[in-house]
């Protein structure tokens, strides 16, 4: 055999290497046929982050729907029937979601789609839930719903978006811990939704960003990004993603040792993460943002303990299974109480079935006020229908002795903005 | 007057090139330790093992499992459920590539192109199979020991530099073993002429066996060493692989030589080059150079001109 040939075989493994990376993402999922009849239950298509970088989230945003529709369910159901969540695997892959929205549309004839966490996702998965004519409930955090960039059948009831988070943290970071601030954030729709809103909020406030560090979501290793913090900073403002976040968190350990700038950090840096993990004790008296505190507090309202009961969590935010198993604590109460609103939209609006879906939208765009409740255990919201967009209270949080300790928690107003747009007034 | 002033560029600022040279000498080391197994494979059997880097991952995944056994069994130290990660990871990696040698490749007559596709079979069914009992979260292992190295600018993972030590002691110890022992011989020759090596009584067979179990065995010793700074992910394998095979045309087909020279290079450029400028712009860079290597010089920086 000569070198030429050797070279082509080569050749050929290397593009075997493209084929299977394009591959990858079309591997089958497993189908589920059902019937649909007019007396079956309320499908609820659950768009969840089972494997791909998302996992962790999908993990629990899995365990707070179950329990949320089991309570649900308990309590008789929505209009007299029952709930029953249809879940595929997206992979966090925006392909694959918007697959799985059309396989919920018409293979599972589900009523609804609901859950999907990772913005490129949702972004990926909103047109075709658009062009279905399938309502879409996201728990996103995103700011692509409020923004005008998705469509009418698109709405973010369940949890508050990071424009609005942003808004009200960048005060309290510009108070109390510095404005030459350098931000490091995932390089994607949700980063770009961090960059451009911190980076004009600490503008108004008369502080600015010294250097903007995007990572890829898939990243594995993150010292290489370090070195371009400026040395001036006076605070380290982190937000990442995916499956390496400890190993950021832990490298920025390294790197800093004591001698550091101020850090505050989005708490999705650590979710599903121990925060006494070992190499995180430089963490120590930094502060991150909680959309739900972690930790039940001693002022732990009884809303708090029972939804904290109902999905099996203990007082640390961890499994009462398995307490390594820390829970997405400041996002997944966004599923729980989305399934509360589908069920009050469902009821004022009478549905019956696909027939009624547009009624169902107009009567989660007339809802306001959501009220903390058992069904709002996070506490009370404000809901704009005209931006489809949910507004709460936010947290910020200081590491105390390996456990996340709530210092200060912004009012709902702070967190409101002007619309920047009005779906009210797009055609379904 | 400072003269820097009129440099027509400026200088990058010695904490970043010092980040970039100890990030680009660990990609480096274990670079050149999961490229050195891809190489061994295709030099001596001629067979493009596409599925590489999930023995990487198998590897990694492995020492989530000892690492989490030894601790709950013994409750012992974490570099004592380290160090039998160390040793029985490779191990049984090389046995499952041992394995697939046997069922899948030896039935093909290793035919090439037969066989990249079976070892694209093998890396979804190795893969699968992770996601299936390991599950999709990344999970840390925690280092043996850890120092923290604190330079004039920042601090650095000390276990990351004995990474970098330990990756050369493995890799003279592959050397000595292919130059200096009899099994080398007989790999060495099976590499030359694999008919005329069968006629003179060398078990081929079991030769291409062990030689695939070594490859393997090689990408597991690189994620043992590496899995307490990156966690261990059932999609981990796919840029080791990728990064392998880079090295492995840059350096020519099948030298070892030009493995090691080409992996230093590739380590170093791509740690230089994504503290300076940016991650991205080193993959780019890299796969560039093999596009011109590819065209130029065909045969690879080491490799042997056709003849």
């Amino acid at each position: 055999m000569t070198t030429d040939t050797d070279r082509r075989t080569l050749l050929k493994g290397a593009a075997a290497i493209g084929a299977v990376a394009a591959g990858a993402q079309l591997l089958p999922g497993t189908a589920r046929y059902a019937q649909a009849q007019s007396s079956a239950p309320i499908k609820v298509g659950f768009q969840v982050h089972r494997t791909g970088i998302g996992a962790a989230y999908g993990r629990w945003y899995d365990r707070t729907t179950k329990a949320a529709a089991s309570l649900i369910n308990e309590a008789g159901g929505i209009n007299g029937r029952p709930v029953e969540i249809v879940a595929e695997d997206d992979g966090t892959d925006p392909k694959r979601g918007a697959e799985v929205i059309e396989k919920f549309a018409n293979l599972h004839e589900c009523d609804v789609a609901f859950g999907t966490l990772f913005s490129h996702v949702v972004i990926g998965s909103a047109p075709r839930a658009g062009e279905l004519k399938l309502p879409y409930f996201v728990v996103s955090e995103g700011h692509h719903v409020a923004s005008g960039m998705l469509n009418r059948w698109t709405l973010q009831p369940g949890i508050t978006d990071v424009r609005s988070q942003i808004q009200s943290m960048a005060p309290w970071i510009s108070d109390n811990l510095g404005k030459k601030v350098t931000m490091v954030y995932p390089d994607f729709a949700f980063g770009h939704d961090h960059r451009k809103y911190f980076t004009e909020a600490i503008e108004r406030l008369g502080g600015e960003v010294l250097e903007h560090i995007a990572i890829p979501p898939s990243e594995t290793s993150f010292f290489k990004y370090l070195p371009k913090i400026p040395r001036e900073t006076e605070v380290l403002y982190h937000v990442m993603v995916g499956p390496g976040v400890l190993t950021f968190v832990k490298e920025m350990g390294e790197y800093f040792g004591d001698s550091g700038p101020e850090i505050f950090g989005f708490i999705d840096s650590l979710e599903a993460v121990d925060i006494a993990s070992p190499g995180l004790e430089f963490l120590e008296g930094s502060h991150f943002w909680e959309g739900y505190p972690r930790y039940a507090g001693e002022d732990q309202s009884e809303h708090d303990a029972f939804y904290r009961a109902a999905v099996g969590v203990d007082d640390n935010g961890a499994s009462l299974s398995d307490p390594k198993d820390v829970s997405t604590y400041a996002h997944m109460f966004g599923c729980w109480e989305t399934l509360h609103i589908l069920k009050a939209g469902m009821e004022a609006a009478d549905y019956r079935g696909p027939q009624d879906r547009q009624a169902l939208i107009e009567a989660v765009e007339a809802m306001d006020v959501f009220p903390e409740s058992r069904a709002h255990p996070q506490g009370s919201k404000l809901f704009n229908g005209r931006t489809h967009q949910a507004f709460g209270h936010q947290h910020i949080s200081r590491v105390e002795g390996g456990r996340l300790v709530p210092v200060h928690r912004t009012s709902i107003f702070d967190t409101v903005y002007e619309d920047q747009t009005d779906y009210t007034k797009t055609s379904f | 007057m400072d003269i820097l002033q009129y440099l027509p560029f400026d200088l990058p600022h010695p904490a970043l090139l010092l980040a970039g040279v100890l990030e680009g000498t660990v990609l480096a080391a274990v670079l050149a330790l999961t490229a050195l197994g891809l190489s061994l494979v295709f030099g001596i059997m001629r067979v493009v093992n596409v599925a590489h880097g999930e023995f990487y991952m198998l590897g990694a995944v492995l020492a989530w499992f000892v690492t989490t056994w030894v601790a709950s069994v013994t409750g012992g130290p974490p570099w004592l459920g380290f160090a039998v990660a160390l040793v029985v990871a490779p191990v049984v990696v090389g046995a499952i590539a041992a394995a697939a040698d046997w069922l899948v490749l030896k039935r093909l007559d290793y035919d090439p192109e037969a066989t990249i596709v079976a070892t694209i079979g093998l890396l979804y069914i190795i893969q699968q199979l992770a996601l299936t009992f390991y599950g999709p979260d990344a999970r840390p292992v925690v280092a043996p020991f850890d120092f923290r190295v604190q330079t004039p600018y920042f601090g650095y993972s000390g276990y990351k530099l004995v990474v970098v030590g330990a990756a050369i002691v493995l890799m003279l110890a592959v050397w000595l073993v292919l130059t200096r022992t009899r099994i080398g011989l007989v790999m060495r020759a099976t590499q030359y002429d694999r008919e005329t090596a069968q006629a003179f009584g060398i078990p081929v067979d079991t030769v291409y066996a062990g030689v695939f179990a070594l490859g393997a065995g090689l990408a597991a010793i690189g994620a043992v060493l590496i899995v307490p700074i990156q966690q261990a992910h059932y999609l981990m394998g796919g840029d080791p692989l990728l990064l392998s095979f880079i090295v492995v045309i840059l350096g020519g087909l099948g030298s070892l030589k030009g493995t090691l020279v080409a992996a230093v290079f590739i380590g170093l450029s791509d740690g230089l080059i994504s503290t300076l400028y940016e991650p991205t712009l080193a993959k780019i860079l890299a796969t560039l150079l093999v596009a011109m290597v590819l065209v130029f010089r065909p045969q690879g920086l080491f490799g042997a001109r056709a003849a």
